[in-house]
């Protein structure tokens, strides 16, 4: 019983228990869901079809974690995606031939910066002009795809330069999609950050007490500045899979609502909205879960209008499962029955 | 005039899972007596006041009111039984009226719609009892906390309440205040009111109550008649041990100075302090004594860059310095362990071993990681040397005492090898046995260490104990200074009053 307890209690245990709920889910209601085919030594499959959608997701929530650690929220993501796609493929340029105007890598981290620039307008409006963190970052939100939309000059930008579509896709004799492999990497550095320097500690305790944070000699202003510029630079790259993946860029589709799901995939991972406390690896999870959750409705027939109820009956079940006030009406009521049974 | 029994409680048993933190306690209060709770921290003192009004529910023994048994279930409940609680921070709403918070929830209508008429003019009424005369129909944060707690207790009065919990009602009252409070009190008592009273300070409550309870472990030691009780029985009962310890502990008579560390001229922000002056040498201990909002955390908040100064010069080894930010202070071997400690000291959520590293890894820098078994040789040494009590230096710091948690940030402060440190009310709200550990420390780090100590209490016996110079302030200006013989209770307190 005390084991259970535990296990239950334990802050991976949602994400977790929700992704092998879809697993075993979808283990019978779609066949083939676990098969996995070599072709040309690259594999193909439904597992690999959610890991590359995911690891979009992923690398947002990373960022989206540390920014709700301080006790904010940064809700410009899905459209510094489409910012950062638009600057991508404008620099890589749309030339029918198939020739860029650029060096690929070059363009890609300019995007990234460019992106991380949205993030210390976000970090400053937040961390040194004290507005909160939901209305500072609800300005880029809002005029980030007509930013966007004024670096393409009011169009699509469709890229015909092959290697760009390797970001989103598989480079050729590659046995897995690229994104896998860059989200692996984002992974990595989070974990290299949080094992080999103080961040995390210092984040966390902003987000719990930045009065005593202040006193205790930590530079609560730069740090939350920082994860701000981070999110924007997660944002970024994720934004470049994005546009690789449709091998376009797309100002007003791009990343739309990919907050909303960055956000929830934290919240699944046991990380408080409220800040402090945070968990990489529950984020991580909670995002796969996401992801396979899409992949499984729409497997299942349900239309991209229907897909957000679902996701709403999803993000209900999550808060009432952190509900301090639901789990004292389930214990009260397993205590009645305990002592009724007596 | 203690009259007949109003309130029993039998028998009362509470656990948390691993504690006991009541067992087979009984506790009785009369019509019209004013009753101490007393205890250490982790007593039971406000398990128990939690288990009466309905924020626990008990797992054992009976409420007898008026000879009815109740078993209210919430704070509500325990109101519509008539006990009242007006707790250690003043839990009323700062943005609305006085009258609006005194009648908030129940307010008087007339037609459908709020007689606010009704309401001001009851608030001002009501006030009037309490020999309160101020304006109600203004916001509550333009009123002193004393003003505020005695607002929640007309509250809590209002209610037809027959049993007033008063928890750690003047931990943050000067002592004005807390004289005008306890005539409230009184006057209350004569009402017929049972009063439950729950203080640190033993003059307070040898002044104000009648009988006190005394709590050890969770255990009741027994019901006294506070007159028939000597204060030194009392605080025995209470600690559990004899008491040759405290009083043996003598004063600091350290006499000589060390070379100068820090020098303050003329140091003046508005609203905090005017040329304020100091001169501090190595290994001493220097009391700001004074009431409270004489200037005395402003001052040493100037000190240590949470607030900058407009005018004056603060030296440093002979060179002027200026703090920007704690962090400053924090290179200069400053260290300040705040007055507040669940705002400005702790981080709750975080573990014992990051509470205590902390400083030292913001001193560092967040880049330069401090490795996980330095941080938890670092945890374990100070957790050892300052003995303070945690099942495991993974503890969340928020599931500590007040004592043992006020351990954990000197701690943290300690680790940081200052060369001054400030110690802002480090004993309030924190058990008579910490108390003189806290104590002893402090002298020890001077004489041992050379380390400069800045002491700021409002406990006069403890400043003059401790302290080998006091600087006495009065309405944000220093107005003197005592050391040596001129350090006895009845000369700091003539100072502070300004009868020098």
């Amino acid at each position: 019983m005390n084991q259970i307890k535990k296990m239950t209690s334990h802050h991976l245990f949602l994400p977790v228990f929700a992704l092998v709920l879809l697993l075993i889910f979808n283990a019978f209601a779609t066949p083939g869901f676990f098969s996995i085919q070599i072709q040309n030594g690259q594999l193909f499959g439904r597992i690999i079809d959610i890991l590359n959608r995911a690891s979009i997701l992923v690398i947002l929530s990373m960022g989206m974690t540390f920014v709700i650690a301080t006790g904010g929220i940064d809700i410009s993501q899905g459209s510094v995606i489409a910012i950062s796609g638009a600057v991508c493929c404008s620099l890589i340029g749309g030339a029918g031939d198939g020739t860029t105007q650029m060096p690929l890598l070059l363009a890609c981290v300019i995007a990234v910066i460019v992106c991380g620039i949205c993030g210390v307008w976000n970090g400053f409006l937040v961390s040194k002009l004290k507005i909160q963190p939901m209305v500072a970052t609800l300005i880029l939100m809002t005029a980030g795809r007509g930013i966007a939309m004024l670096i393409t000059k009011g169009q699509n930008i469709t890229v015909y330069y092959k290697p760009f579509t390797y970001i989103g896709n598989t480079i050729p004799g590659s046995p897995l999609p690229t994104t896998i492999f860059i989200a692996a990497a984002m992974v990595v550095l989070v974990v290299l950050i949080q094992k080999k320097t103080s961040v995390g500690m210092f984040v966390q305790a902003v987000g719990i007490n930045a009065e005593a944070s202040h006193r205790t000699g930590l530079k609560v202003t730069s740090i939350i500045f920082m994860v701000y510029v981070f999110s924007g630079m997660c944002a970024g790259i994720a934004g470049l899979m994005e546009s690789s993946m449709i091998a376009a860029a797309d100002p007003n589709n791009a990343g739309l609502n990919m907050e909303l799901d960055a956000i929830l995939a934290v919240a699944l991972g046991g990380t408080l909205l409220t800040g402090g406390k945070f968990y990489i690896g529950g984020s991580i999870i909670g995002a796969i879960t996401i992801q396979t959750l899409t992949t499984t409705l729409y497997a299942l027939g349900v239309s991209s209008e229907q897909l957000p109820v679902c996701k709403a009956i999803v993000v209900i079940l999550i808060c009432l499962l952190q509900s301090e006030q639901f789990k004292k009406m389930f214990a009260g009521k397993a205590e009645k029955k305990a002592v009724t049974q007596i | 005039m203690t009259g007949q029994v109003l309130l029993t409680m039998r028998g009362i048993s509470k656990y948390f899972p691993g504690v006991r933190a009541l067992e087979n306690v009984d506790f009785t209060l009369r019509a019209g007596e004013v009753h101490a709770l007393m205890g250490e921290n982790g007593a039971g003192k406000s398990t128990l006041i939690k288990v009466l009004t309905g924020v626990y529910p008990k797992d054992g023994g009976e409420i007898l009111m008026d000879g009815k048994s109740i078993s209210p279930s919430s704070p509500l409940e325990a109101q519509k039984c008539n006990i009242s609680t007006v707790y250690q921070e003043v839990n009323l709403c700062p943005n609305l009226t006085v009258a609006e918070n005194i009648f908030i929830g129940r307010e008087p209508r007339k037609a459908g719609r709020i007689d606010w008429k009704t309401i001001n003019r009851r608030a001002a009424e009501l006030l009037k009892q309490l020999n309160l005369e101020i304006d109600v129909t203004k916001t509550l944060d333009n009123y002193s906390v004393a003003v505020q707690q005695m607002i929640a207790i007309a509250r809590a009065v209002d209610v037809d309440a027959k049993v007033l919990i008063l928890d750690e009602p003047t931990s943050s009252l000067d002592e004005n205040e807390t004289s005008r409070l306890f005539d409230v009190v009184r006057g209350l008592k004569k009402q017929g009111l049972g009063v439950v009273f729950v203080s640190h300070f033993l003059d307070q409550i040898y002044e104000l109550c009648d009988r006190v309870t005394v709590l050890r472990n969770g255990e009741l030691v027994g019901a006294y008649e506070i007159e028939k009780l000597p204060r030194v029985e009392l605080i025995s009962k209470m600690i559990g041990k004899e008491l040759g310890d405290i009083q043996s502990m003598g004063k600091n008579d350290a006499a000589e100075r060390g070379e100068v560390l820090i020098e303050a001229k003329g140091l003046t922000a508005f609203g905090r302090i005017k040329d304020f002056d100091l001169t501090v040498h190595k290994g001493e201990v220097i009391g700001f004594a004074g009431l409270l909002g004489s200037g005395r955390t402003e001052t040493a908040e100037l000190l240590f860059g949470v607030a900058k100064p407009e005018k004056g010069t603060l030296k440093l080894g002979g060179s002027e310095i200026r703090f920007a930010t704690p962090l400053d202070a924090m290179h200069h071997k400053i260290a300040f362990c705040p007055e507040d400690r669940k705002v400005q000291g702790i981080i709750g959520d975080l573990t014992v071993r990051e509470n205590i590293i902390i400083g030292l890894q913001a001193k560092n820098g967040m880049w330069s990681h401090i490795p996980m078994k330095e941080q938890e040789r670092i945890a374990e040494e100070y957790i050892k040397l300052l003995q303070i009590k945690v099942s495991s230096p993974e503890q969340l710091i928020k599931n500590l005492s007040g004592g043992n948690q006020q351990k954990a940030i000197i701690a943290r402060w300690l680790v940081t090898e200052p060369n001054l440190l400030i110690l802002d009310e480090p004993t309030r709200g924190i058990d008579i046995g910490t108390k003189t550990e806290i104590q002893k420390m402090v002298i020890r780090l001077a004489r041992e260490k050379q380390m400069a100590i800045i002491f700021i209490s409002s406990e006069i016996d403890e400043m003059t104990r401790t302290c080998t110079r006091l600087a006495v302030l009065r309405d944000r200006k220093k107005v003197t200074e005592l050391s040596g013989d001129e350090i006895y209770p009845d000369r700091v307190m003539a100072a502070i009053a300004g009868g020098v």
